[in-house]
């Protein structure tokens, strides 16, 4: 690993040069080279939404030629057949894009993986034939007569009036996913490829989530094909088929799928490769147009073979972290009320959990008082796991009930749990270990604070994101990692790392806690300051429902405990009266005689 | 005269990262031929990793040596091939497939000897009369204890050499338990060698001739297994030395 | 649309539909046990057609240039991957695998090259030069990627489509070919007009429908494939290695993709990119059976080879869009039938 060679403030800077750089180009280039410019900021655009979608969301989309299409042809639709002006024909393309995935997205984006992707190859294929054969667009010969853009007056007929345009949209683009990114929803929107699980049990709507981020990748396509459609003033079916989906898809992988100036790197290298590529193949073959995709198909899989993250990535080491602490308001953000202390917060009812032939939970009932330190116990096995997915609604239950805070939440989806006022650790701690402790914690805040999507674009909500930082950084010095603030997750030992998932719980001003197993792994003295800990926390007024294997560390600090044994419950009472009880140590013990 | 290797299994100095946590360090053991050894320890303290490393399903540094022969860079049907087999946490069955098809996969790596997959089939159906009753059931839908027990059928249909055995008492009544390490201490006539791993400290010390305990990533402790059962550090921590 | 037409179209559309069987079977077998959605499937069926069709004109298929330079590629990558990994005794098997097996069938076909074939070698050749092209590819593009998410695994699968459809077109020519009847018969079934061809690729659909349940059922292998696809890791600790149920379940599939394509030949003129299409209307069908069921991706193929056939009569220009539409429904059913659980997708990068 070579160490960083850009200062940060340089780092700073890098941006400032690339714009002044770009917007001195047209005094030096020529006529063809602006032309490629201006592809290459179209793509950048396309490739910015797939960075979003595919780089941080882990959704793909073999349809985004597609949407460019359908901005494109609601552009030349609006101005050449309907004689509108171009920013009617603009909003018509947006909306018609963000209708089109929406539509989309509500049919397959709840389902798995593999599903939203080919059906985006389906529905590219479903739109190009109806694009090439409706009359009233022309069918295959396209339509003609696109006018310019006019901007308070002023023509953008010629290519350099319009490069800037086109580039002012791209930089447009980036500072809105940048802001984005770095905000209450881009942190659940980066979290979205490989943290489902703990991004539910913050209270994150995933599938609200993905929908935004599919949404606003296809206006994004929308927008280019609007500038597409005003920049060449004609338009035919055939720039908007897969083939072309899976350039922008290479564009947005080669340049590096997790960073935003990926989709104007990548961009870049496809316009430049592919000028290329067409300058020598037509000494190759006759069927030059056919080698082009060959070479872009070949090199989409060479890259996902050798370098997954892209030249970008490659890079990644020359450009420093930035290691300042985000700026937090002076108070964070107001408190829930408290349950009177020892009203019944929690109620499980005769609880059964089957799966197949096996019963994991089997008619379990217990309760839990405000203010309360609860203990489950059992031997491996037992069921205690599963219990606690049903209590936080990661699993739904066979029968029985679960009442939380006197309302019925049986079955309820993690994501309502969670907004109740239950906040969870794992078993196998769920970290983002890319993410700075301060962004881990952060994602606890995310159900105290409201910003939605279109202020997090316009970082309208910039006093709120202050004052849940302050929430943050109170809850890591709470637990003791407020100098990591700005450490990676990843690289702090486990101890440390089930604490931080502590922090994050702490941060979301929970009613009650449930704790799997946080124990486990942790050498005796991490033990010790981890029951301190949990003391201070139950000095707070936070109730804690600890599932726990350590019979040490459980007799100490709980004030009841639950036992289980095979699915059922085998007793409940004091520490003292369960390890009195001779039915434990047989069951707990393990008693082969 | 060829010399045999001293021991079947030879572990030297084993460790194990995800990414920068270290769940298992330095570790060193060994297995006799004809041997029951346990694994006891708490939860998290990288038992499972442990065997997961042994079997190949996760990257190690340090040398294991298995009837002599080094295990690394080997994948892990080879070292099914060469007898040593795992029977996991999970116990991973083919959940949508019926028990005696389990049982047939157990005896892939010998499927072209019909005389051997039929003897193995009595074998196992002998010790286990539940899993012929179930033969044509799916495994999806059988209780805990048939789901061991088919997991320890499918293992031994490839008679394997070297059993490791992760928590095999995991979720299963005291009944069952008992019927269960019984069962693994009657293994021992059929020339099978053991490691079991075990939350249940008792019983696995009362099946095991030698035992270590493995804690936060580290052997602490080991010795012959009726020393360790009367062991003050174990009856403290494992045994419930409490009263 | 009186009674006639409609059975008129009713016929037609099993027929398509029974083509469309073979290969959605095919692509939820090699997505089942390789978690790569194999998007090239429809290919395959395209190229037995047309290299059929080209030894029945007596000229050179393309297959025999398409399969000879995958299989250099493949031998390519594995000689240096073995020597790499310093694991020389290896290399012979790595020859016979990749060097000479899938070149016989080419070797056959360059040899056999001014001798009139029978009809029925003919067709056996043709499905021959086609059977090694998808485990070729597996290794070539796939198995680099053994620890990939499906997620990159479909993007390298359809990247592939576009890598092998232009290869095609250079070792195919642009043209477009049919293929000689099998039967010129024609029976009037109560007053339906129904020809032996498509007799033909009904019961071959069925058959080989019949077959592959046979397989799975009957055979350790078909078991072993099974159990890939049921438990992975469960798989692999038996000691099947997924690399060789993969490579088996390639070999089925590209069987599977090369018989319809024997059975298209005759109703439809294709052309070298012919197949993508194919594919994903198979794909829409095997989308019913949620990617896993085999009798409902059977049921599913069917109802699209119908759906096809009527919309044709609809409006033949925009067929296309109907039948890719048809996957909204489709979708919007299973989403409410098997609501997914989240599963954690591994990281791209």
């Amino acid at each position: 690993m070579s160490a960083p060679v850009l200062s940060p403030r340089v780092k700073r800077l890098l941006p400032w040069i690339v714009a002044a750089f770009i917007a001195v180009v047209p005094i030096f280039a020529g006529a063809f080279t602006i032309t490629l410019m201006n592809y290459i900021g179209i793509g950048a655009i396309v490739a910015l939404g797939l960075v979003l979608l595919t780089g941080f969301g882990g959704l793909t989309s073999f349809g985004q030629a597609a949407f460019v299409g359908i901005g494109a042809y609601a552009a030349a639709w609006a101005t050449a057949v309907m004689g509108l002006p171009p920013f009617a024909g603009l909003a018509l393309a947006l909306a018609l894009t963000a209708a089109v995935a929406l539509f989309l997205g509500a049919t397959t984006l709840r389902l798995g993986g593999h599903y939203l992707p080919l059906s985006t190859i389906a529905w590219g294929i479903a739109i190009y034939y109806l694009f090439a054969n409706i009359p009233s667009l022309g069918a295959h010969d396209g339509i003609r007569g696109i006018p310019p853009i006019t901007v308070f007056g002023l023509s953008l007929a010629p290519n350099t009036s319009i490069y800037y345009l086109i580039f002012a949209l791209v930089a447009e683009a980036m500072w809105l996913v940048s802001n984005l990114l770095d905000s209450r929803e881009g942190r659940a929107i980066r979290s979205l490829r490989g943290g489902a699980t703990m991004l539910a049990s913050v209270g994150v709507d995933l599938f609200r989530m993905r929908m935004l981020i599919f949404v606003f990748a296809a206006v994004l396509a929308g927008l280019a094909g609007w500038l597409y459609a005003h920049m060449l003033r004609f338009i035919s079916p055939s720039p908007f088929d897969v083939r072309a989906s899976i350039e922008y898809l290479l564009m947005a992988m080669a340049g590096g799928a997790a960073s935003i100036w990926g989709a104007l790197v990548g961009s870049a290298l496809v316009v430049f490769l592919k000028n290329w590529v067409q300058d020598i193949l037509p000494h190759l073959s006759k069927n030059a147009t056919q080698l082009e995709i060959v070479a872009f198909a070949v090199s989409l899989i060479l890259l996902l073979q050798y370098a997954r993250g892209g030249v970008l990535s490659l890079l990644g080491t020359f450009v420093p972290r930035d290691t300042t602490l985000p700026p937090a308001a002076a108070t964070g953000l107001p408190h829930r009320t408290p349950p009177a202390k020892g009203s019944e917060i929690l109620r499980v009812e005769g609880v059964t959990k089957r799966f197949g032939g096996l019963v994991a939970v089997n008619n379990v009932s217990f309760d839990l008082q405000a203010g309360e330190i609860l203990g489950l116990i059992g031997p491996n096995g037992a069921g205690k796991s599963t219990l606690f997915n049903l209590v936080s609604g990661a699993l739904g239950i066979n029968s029985g009930k679960i009442v939380f805070l006197g309302e019925d939440m049986s079955n309820a989806r993690q994501m309502d749990i969670a907004r109740a006022g239950l906040a969870r650790t794992f078993q196998h701690v769920k970290l983002r270990p890319g993410m700075t402790l301060v962004d881990n914690v952060l994602l606890g805040v995310y159900i105290r604070t409201q910003a939605g999507f279109g202020k997090c674009l316009l970082h309208l909500e910039r006093e709120e994101e202050r004052r849940a930082t302050r929430v943050a950084l109170d809850a890591l010095d709470a637990v003791g990692l407020g100098g990591k603030a700005m450490e990676l997750a990843g690289n702090l030992p486990l101890g440390n790392q089930r604490v931080l998932e502590i922090a994050r719980a702490l941060a979301a001003d929970p009613i009650l806690i449930v704790l799997d197993e946080p124990a486990a792994g942790l050498r005796k003295g991490e033990k010790d300051a981890l029951a301190v800990l949990l003391k201070a926390i139950q000095a707070r007024g936070v109730s804690i429902l600890l599932v726990e294997h350590d019979m040490d560390f459980v007799m100490g600090l709980v004030d009841r405990i639950v036992v289980l044994d095979f699915g059922s419950k085998l007793m409940e009472g004091t520490p003292a009266e369960v390890r009195a009880s001779p039915a434990v140590q047989e069951a707990y013990l393990g008693g082969v005689a | 005269m060829i010399q045999l290797p001293q021991y079947l299994l030879d572990v030297c100095r084993l460790s194990v990262s995800y990414g920068k946590v270290e769940a298992v360090r330095d570790v060193s053991l060994h297995v006799d031929r004809g041997q029951i050894v346990t694994i006891i320890g708490p939860n998290g303290a990288g038992k499972t990793t442990l065997l997961s490393a042994l079997m190949g399903t996760l990257p190690s540094h340090g040398e294991v040596f298995y009837d002599g022969a080094a295990l690394a860079g080997t994948e892990i049907e080879d070292r099914v091939e060469r007898g040593l087999c795992l029977v996991p946490e999970k116990r991973e069955l083919f959940a949508d497939m019926p028990v005696a098809d389990n049982l047939l996969l157990g005896a892939y790596t010998r499927r072209h000897d019909a005389a051997h997959v039929r003897r193995s089939f009595e074998l196992v159906y002998d010790r286990f009369p539940r899993l012929k009753e179930r033969r044509g059931q799916l495994a999806g839908t059988l209780s805990g204890g048939e789901r061991q027990m088919l997991a320890l059928g499918r293992a031994l249909m490839g008679e394997p050499r070297l059993l490791m055995l992760d928590e095999p008492s995991l979720g299963l009544a005291p009944l069952i338990v008992r019927e269960i390490f019984q069962i693994i201490s009657s293994l021992r006539e059929l020339g099978v060698s053991i490691l079991l791993v075990e939350q249940n400290a008792r019983a696995a010390l009362e099946t095991a001739d030698y035992g270590y305990v493995l804690e936060t990533g580290e052997i602490s402790l080991e010795g012959k297994a009726s020393d360790l059962i009367h062991d003050a550090r174990v009856t403290a921590t494992y045994l419930g030395g409490h009263d | 649309m009186d009674i006639q037409i409609a059975s008129i179209l009713a016929v037609d559309g099993i027929a398509t539909g029974a083509i469309y069987v073979l290969i959605a079977l095919g692509t939820v077998l090699i997505f089942s046990v390789t978690r790569v959605m194999f998007v090239p499937f429809g290919d395959l069926a395209a190229y037995s057609a047309l290299t059929l069709a080209m030894l029945q004109t007596g000229q050179l298929p393309g297959t025999v240039m398409l399969v000879s330079v995958l299989a250099g590629i493949a031998l390519l990558m594995e000689l240096t991957s073995h020597l790499r990994a310093g694991k020389a005794a290896k290399i012979p098997k790595a020859i016979l695998y990749y060097g000479i097996l899938p070149v016989l069938p080419p070797l056959i076909a360059w040899l056999s090259q001014g001798t009139v074939l029978p009809f029925w070698a003919q067709m056996l050749l043709a499905l021959a030069l086609v059977l090694p092209i998808a485990p070729l590819l597996d290794r070539i593009a796939f198995r680099p990627l053994a620890d990939a998410s499906v997620l990159v695994l479909l993007i390298v699968a359809v990247a592939v489509h576009f890598a092998i459809s232009g290869l095609a077109l250079l070792f195919f020519g642009p043209e477009g070919y049919r293929t000689e009847p099998i039967s010129r018969a024609i029976f009037d079934v109560g007053g339906v007009i129904v020809s032996a061809q498509t007799l033909l690729v009904v019961l071959a659909a069925a058959a080989f429908s019949g077959l592959l349940y046979l397989y799975f059922e009957r055979t350790i292998s078909g078991k072993a494939l099974k159990a890939t696809s049921s438990n992975r890791l469960g798989a692999r600790l038996v000691g099947i290695r997924p690399q060789v149920t993969g490579t088996i379940a390639y070999l089925l599939g590209g069987l599977l993709g090369g018989v319809s394509g024997l059975l298209i030949g005759p109703v439809a003129t294709l052309y070298y990119d012919s197949g993508f299409l194919i594919g994903l209307k198979a794909f829409v069908g095997a989308v019913v059976g949620g990617l896993a069921s085999y009798p409902l991706t059977a049921l599913g193929a069917i109802a699209v080879g119908l759906l096809e056939s009527f919309a044709s009569f609809w409006s033949s220009q925009i067929k296309e869009t109907i039948v890719f539409s048809a996957l909204i429904p489709i979708l919007i059913w299973r989403s409410l039938a098997a609501p997914q659980h989240e599963e954690e997708e591994e990281d791209i990068a």
